[in-house]
């Protein structure tokens, strides 16, 4: 039985593969009813139990709002990841029982908008999958650039073409084509709000053309999922709990906490959403941030840390 | 007159700003009164070719700064008799323009508020338009009762104009209308008048 908040109890319906990098993961309830209703942009947290690791990832829902039957998430193979996209491209197989979130999301439409101009890299383009699914039933003008390396990893060229037609523009890195962010964001209409999800280098190129094209803050949308990065073991002091545990190299702090049994608060586990923020206490090493909630301010004061992505060089005394 | 200090009160009473030029490649003025005091600051320290960029529209009223704004060599200088009267042309503009266009809003509360609220049915946040509010304190009020506005309130408390009930002016504001909101002040005795006192000038 899972120990996840709310966790649901489902069973894996099918395992598509997409292409040589992307398999597409469905899910139905184990118990057969209709799963939890979410909006486009939403993701889900999927439990794995890897033989003696347990480990907590979250993905974008790629699939329609209106299909609260079949949850669907595409997962690119990360061979140097910590091995969450590895379990699920090796080791699930259709009729597996797994345990899943409740759907939550930190990367959703402004619905006042008339217009949503959205920029996929890649693999960040799933959650623009259920968030264009979402438009075309409830209407809503959408402009879609999508970047990514070779027709054959294009996934799901097909499907949004057929869904945005002339609205769908892709960029082929094998062709040497790019977006031109600043021609893209320097003529859109008045309202327009502007959403970016892929690799970290393409979130900057267009956050900075925005800025610079003085775009408000409030129109911008972002969706960057900190890779929580394997790195050297190191061992926590978790001083409410009286417990010394290790956080072994391919696992976060956050997953080695939660292992020794302590139910703690996470929402996004990708650094971003700020729920596990934890006070450290004290410690004998290089704290290593690689959130993307904590200012340069608290980072440098060395009070805080995000349990779900960053580490520590050293020993660590937590609050928890 | 330099720009106002207000007294902080609840979350839903807007609070202005001063004025500050962005890095946008075109800017859109809306000022009235001595808000036109605020657009001269904006273009105080601007660098060479800023003015061929901007747009203003203003609204002279009782403080009527236009010669010294005319002066500052706007692409474009419009003035219209009133804020309702400019109200029109506004959304013109924001439907017209391109995301990257600087709004500023300056002057007036109403000014601001009416601006403010074509900004965001054009589809605008209310954050994406800066504000700095200069001069009068009248205040646009809604009678909670029949849903009448009356305009330029500056006593506390108010006469609805149109269903002639007595109001208390909150600070409790709405975006959408525009107007702070007015609520009943002696409905269980009627006869009761408090006096009213010059608190928005």
């Amino acid at each position: 039985m899972s120990s996840l908040h709310g966790a649901i109890d489902v069973v894996v319906s099918d395992v598509v593969t997409v292409n040589e990098l992307i398999k597409r993961f469905h899910f139905k309830r184990a118990d057969g009813k209709p799963l939890p209703a979410f909006s486009g942009g939403s993701h889900i947290v999927i439990e794995m139990q890897d033989g003696d690791t347990l480990r907590r990832t979250p993905y974008s829902l790629s699939s329609s709002p209106f299909d609260t039957d079949d949850y669907q998430v595409s997962i690119r193979r990360d061979d140097a990841g910590r091995g969450g996209s590895l379990y699920m491209h090796e080791s699930v197989e259709p009729g597996m029982a797994m345990s899943i979130s409740h759907p939550a999301n930190l990367f959703s439409l402004d619905k006042r908008a008339p217009k949503h101009l959205m920029l996929a890299g890649g693999i960040g383009i799933t959650p623009f999958m259920s968030q264009t699914a979402q438009l075309a039933r409830t209407g809503g003008k959408v402009e879609l650039h999508y970047g990514v390396r070779n027709r054959e990893l294009g996934a799901y060229v097909d499907e949004l073409s057929v869904r945005l037609g002339p609205d769908l523009h892709v960029y082929l890195d094998e062709n040497a084509e790019r977006m031109d962010l600043d021609r893209i964001l320097g003529n859109q209409p008045t309202g327009t709000h502007l959403y970016v999800c892929g690799p970290e280098p393409m979130i900057e190129a267009a956050l900075d053309s925005a800025r610079r094209l003085a775009w408000p803050q409030a129109h911008i949308h972002h969706e960057l999922f900190a890779r929580t990065a394997p790195g050297e073991p190191f061992t926590i002091e978790l001083q409410d709990s009286g417990l010394s545990v290790e956080v072994g190299e391919t696992q976060s702090m956050l997953e080695a906490i939660e292992n020794a049994g302590i139910d703690a608060p996470y929402l996004c586990r990708g650094g971003v959403c700020g729920q596990c923020e934890t006070r450290v206490l004290s410690h004998d090493g290089e704290l290593l941030h690689t959130d993307h909630w904590l200012s340069d301010a608290e980072r440098a004061a060395g009070e805080k840390i995000m349990p779900c992505v960053s580490r520590c060089r050293g020993t660590l005394v937590l609050e928890r | 007159m330099s720009h106002s200090r207000m007294e902080p009160s609840i979350r839903s009473r807007p609070v202005y700003g001063t004025l500050s030029r962005t890095t946008a490649a075109a800017h859109l003025c809306i000022a009235d009164g001595a808000g036109g005091g605020a657009l001269l600051d904006l273009f105080g320290s601007a660098p060479e070719g800023f003015a061929q960029h901007v747009e203003i529209n203003y609204v002279p009223g009782d403080e009527n700064m236009s010669d010294a704004l005319k002066a500052l060599g706007a692409a474009r200088f419009h003035t219209s008799p009133s804020v309702h009267a400019l109200m029109p042309r506004i959304a013109r503009q924001f439907e017209r323009m391109r995301m990257g266009t600087q709004v500023y809003l300056a002057g007036s509360e109403t000014l601001i508020g009416l601006a403010m609220k074509t900004g965001m049915e054009a589809g605008l946040d209310f954050e994406a338009m800066q504000t700095e509010h200069r001069g009068t304190l009248a205040r646009r009020v809604q009678c909670v009762h029949c849903k009448g506005i009356t305009e330029n309130v500056t006593t506390q408390p108010a006469t609805c104009s149109h269903c002639g009930l007595l109001l208390l002016v909150r600070d409790h504001y709405s975006r959408r209308h525009a107007a702070f909101q007015g609520v009943n002040i002696n409905a269980e005795d009627p006869s009761e008048v408090a006096p009213k006192e010059e608190v928005f000038p």
